[in-house]
C-alpha cells in the first residue's frame, strides 16, 4: 500500500489528528498528533490491508532550533512488504508522549533508550529506567546541547589532549 | 520449628537473587541478568544492558560520513561487514551514489563471508554453552581461515572497514578468489562434520528440543529478526523480500525453522536455522565468484560528502538479523543523526519474558540460540 492510501484511510478514521505527509522522500514520513499514537498504531496493526505487525525501529530527533523533540517510529508489514514512517512533535522542555507498549512489546526497550539518551517521558510505560547509563547520570546525551558532566563518581570524564599527554 | 514440615505440606523455601554476569563465560561480552530463582527455576531474568555503551551514535555526529565507516564496524564486531554496508547504504541512498557492478559483488563475497564466520562462533560458543568443548575448536579452526581471506582482501581481520561509499575499498584479486573457492570447496563438507559432531548429537537436541518456544505472535511484537525470526517458522529474509545489492540476480534459500526434533521456534530451530545458513552463503559465494564482471571496485565518490538535506533507513540483512541505520542528513558534511537498530537489542528485550518458568541452566541455552551480542546491544 502506499505511503498516500495509508494517508486517506488515517485522515477518514483520525480526522485533524494526521498531517504533513511527505510521499516524495526516500521514506515517506506523516506527522501524527501525540495524543492518539496508541490508537493510530493499534488501528495501522490490526486494520487489514494495513497489517503493520511490527514496530522496526522506534528512536527520536533533536531539534533545538525548533523548540522540538521528534519521537519518530518506523513501522513495517511483512504480509504487505511496506514501511511507513510515523512522526511525532514534542515540546523540547517538557517532551511526554504515551507509550505503545500496548500494541508492540519490542517498544518497552526502544522507549526505555530514547528515555535515556533524549529524555522523552513515554507516559504508562511499565518500567521507564534508564537502560545504557547509571541510573544516576544527569543529562541527556543524544541531544544537541548536551554537556558532558565533568565527574561521575569521583571519576574524571575529562581526558587530557593527546599531544600534550605525549610531550609529557 | 516450622510449620510446614511439621504438617507436611512442602519445604518453606525463598526465592533467591543471583546475579549472572557481567563476566560470565556464557554471556559473550559484558552483560548481566539478575536472576530470581526458586531452586532451579527461574522466575525472573532481567537483563541488565549497557556495560559495552560506547556512544557509536553520538559520535556518527561529530565525523564525517566518510570518516564514520570505521566506527560503523565497532557496533557488532563479529559481522562489521554487515554495518559497513547498511551505512553505506544509507549514505548512498542519500547521496543518490552509484555503486560499481564489481563493488556491489565484491561486498556480497566479503558480507556472506562474514556470515560465515559470524554464525560459526554463533553455534560454536552455543555448543561450547551446552557443555559440548570440541565442536567450538573445530568451528574456530574454520573461522580462522576465513579471518585469513579477509586479512587478504581488506587488510584486517576482524573490524575491516572495507565497505565505502560507493563501493568497496580494495578489489578482491583473481589470486583471492581462487582462495576463496577452495575454502567453499573445503567448507561444505565441514558442515556435514559439524552435524555429525554436534546437531546430531542426542544430548544437545535433549537440551534444545522445546526449551524457549517463541511463537509467530511473540516474534512480532518483540520484533525478532533475522535467525530468530525464522526459527519461529517465518519465512521472511531481508535479502529476498527487500532486495538490495545483487541478491535478486542469485538463487539461494531462505531455511525456516521445521520442528524437526522438538516444537516449532524452540532454541534447536533457532540453531538449526543458523546451519542451514551457512550452507546458502556457500551456494551465493560460488555464484559470486563465477559472476563477478570486471570493472572499477569504487566509483567516483567526492572526498567532501555532501548528500542533500533528506533522511533514510536502510536494512540489510545481518547474520543477526535486520540491521538498520537510519541516518538523517541536513545538507552538512556531518550526519545530523545516526540511529543503529540492531537484531540483538530487541533479541534481548523477549530473554525476560521467555525465562519465566524454565530452569537457570536453559537461559544459558536461550541466550545462546538467540545469538545476542553484548556490543551490538550496547552500540
Amino acid at each position: 500500500m502506499h505511503a498516500q492510501e495509508i494517508y486517506a484511510a488515517l485522515e477518514q478514521q483520525f480526522p485533524g489528528k494526521v498531517s504533513d505527509l511527505k510521499a516524495e522522500v526516500l521514506e515517506p514520513y506523516l506527522t501524527v498528533d501525540g495524543a492518539s499514537i496508541v490508537e493510530i498504531c493499534r488501528f495501522l496493526r490490526d486494520r487489514s490491508g494495513m497489517d503493520f505487525e511490527v514496530l522496526s525501529d522506534l528512536t527520536s530527533l533533536d531539534w533545538p532550533k525548533e523548540e522540538k523533540i521528534q519521537v519518530v517510529y518506523h513501522l513495517f508489514s511483512y504480509t504487505h512488504n511496506h514501511q511507513i514512517v510515523l512522526k511525532v512533535d514534542l515540546p523540547r522542555d517538557n517532551p511526554k508522549v504515551a507509550t505503545v507498549e500496548s500494541v508492540w512489546k519490542v517498544a518497552n526497550w526502544f522507549e526505555r533508550e530514547v528515555y535515556d539518551l533524549f529524555g522523552v517521558i513515554f507516559d504508562g510505560h511499565s518500567d521507564l529506567r534508564r537502560i545504557m547509563l547509571p541510573e544516576d547520570w544527569t543529562g541527556y546525551p543524544l541531544r544537541k546541547d548536551y554537556v558532558e558532566q565533568e565527574e561521575y563518581d569521583g571519576i574524571s570524564t575529562q581526558r587530557a589532549p593527546l599531544v600534550e599527554k605525549l610531550l609529557r | 520449628m516450622n510449620e510446614s514440615i511439621e504438617t507436611g505440606t512442602g519445604l518453606n523455601t525463598e526465592d533467591m537473587t543471583i546475579s549472572v554476569g557481567p563476566q560470565h563465560p556464557s554471556t559473550h561480552g559484558v552483560l548481566r541478568f539478575v536472576v530470581k530463582t526458586d531452586g532451579e527455576v527461574i522466575s525472573e531474568a532481567i537483563p541488565d544492558v549497557g556495560y559495552l555503551h560506547r556512544s557509536i551514535e553520538k559520535i556518527g555526529e561529530k565525523v564525517t560520513y566518510h570518516g564514520y565507516v570505521p566506527y560503523t564496524d565497532r557496533a557488532d564486531y563479529l559481522a562489521a561487514m554487515f554495518a559497513n554496508q547498511a551505512f553505506c547504504m544509507a549514505a548512498e541512498k542519500l547521496a543518490g551514489t552509484e555503486v560499481t557492478r564489481r563493488g556491489e559483488f565484491c561486498r556480497v563475497i566479503a558480507c556472506e563471508l562474514n556470515r560465515i564466520a559470524s554464525h560459526l562462533i554463533s553455534v560454536g560458543t552455543f555448543g561450547q554453552d551446552i557443555g559440548a568443548m570440541t565442536p567450538f575448536v573445530h568451528a574456530l579452526r574454520e573461522r580462522e581461515t576465513i579471518n585469513n581471506l579477509m586479512e587478504e582482501i581488506c587488510g584486517a581481520r576482524l573490524t575491516y572497514n572495507y565497505i565505502r561509499i560507493g563501493g568497496v575499498g580494495y578489489d578482491i584479486v583473481p589470486e583471492t578468489c581462487a582462495k576463496i573457492g577452495a575454502f567453499v570447496d573445503h567448507f561444505e563438507p565441514i558442515v556435514d562434520e559439524f552435524n555429525r559432531l554436534l546437531s546430531g548429537n542426542k544430548i544437545f537436541i535433549e537440551r534444545l528440543a522445546g526449551v524457549a518456544v517463541v511463537s509467530r505472535e511473540d516474534a512480532f511484537s518483540y520484533n525478532l529478526v533475522g535467525p530468530n525470526l525464522r526459527g519461529s517458522g517465518v519465512k521472511w529474509d531481508i535479502r529476498r523480500d527487500i532486495p538490495y545489492s545483487v541478491y535478486p540476480e542469485l538463487e539461494f534459500d531462505v531455511p525456516i525453522g521445521t520442528a524437526h526434533v522438538g516444537m516449532l521456534g524452540d532454541s534447536f530451530d533457532r540453531y538449526w536455522v543458523r546451519i542451514r545458513e551457512m550452507e546458502e552463503s556457500c551456494r551465493i559465494l560460488r555464484q559470486c565468484l563465477k559472476m563477478i564482471p570486471k570493472g572499477p571496485a569504487i566509483s567516483k565518490v567526492p572526498r567532501k560528502f555532501r548528500p542533500p538535506a533528506g533522511e533514510c533507513y536502510a536494512r540489510v540483512e545481518a547474520p543477526r538479523g535486520d540491521m538498520g541505520f537510519y541516518v538523517v542528513s541536513d545538507g552538512s558534511e556531518y550526519p545530523y543523526r545516526v540511529r543503529i537498530r540492531t537484531g540483538s537489542y530487541t533479541a534481548m528485550s523477549i530473554i525476560d519474558k521467555l525465562s519465566k518458568g524454565i530452569m537457570l541452566a536453559d537461559l544459558i541455552a536461550l541466550i545462546g540460540s538467540l545469538d545476542v551480542d553484548a556490543p551490538e546491544i550496547d552500540r
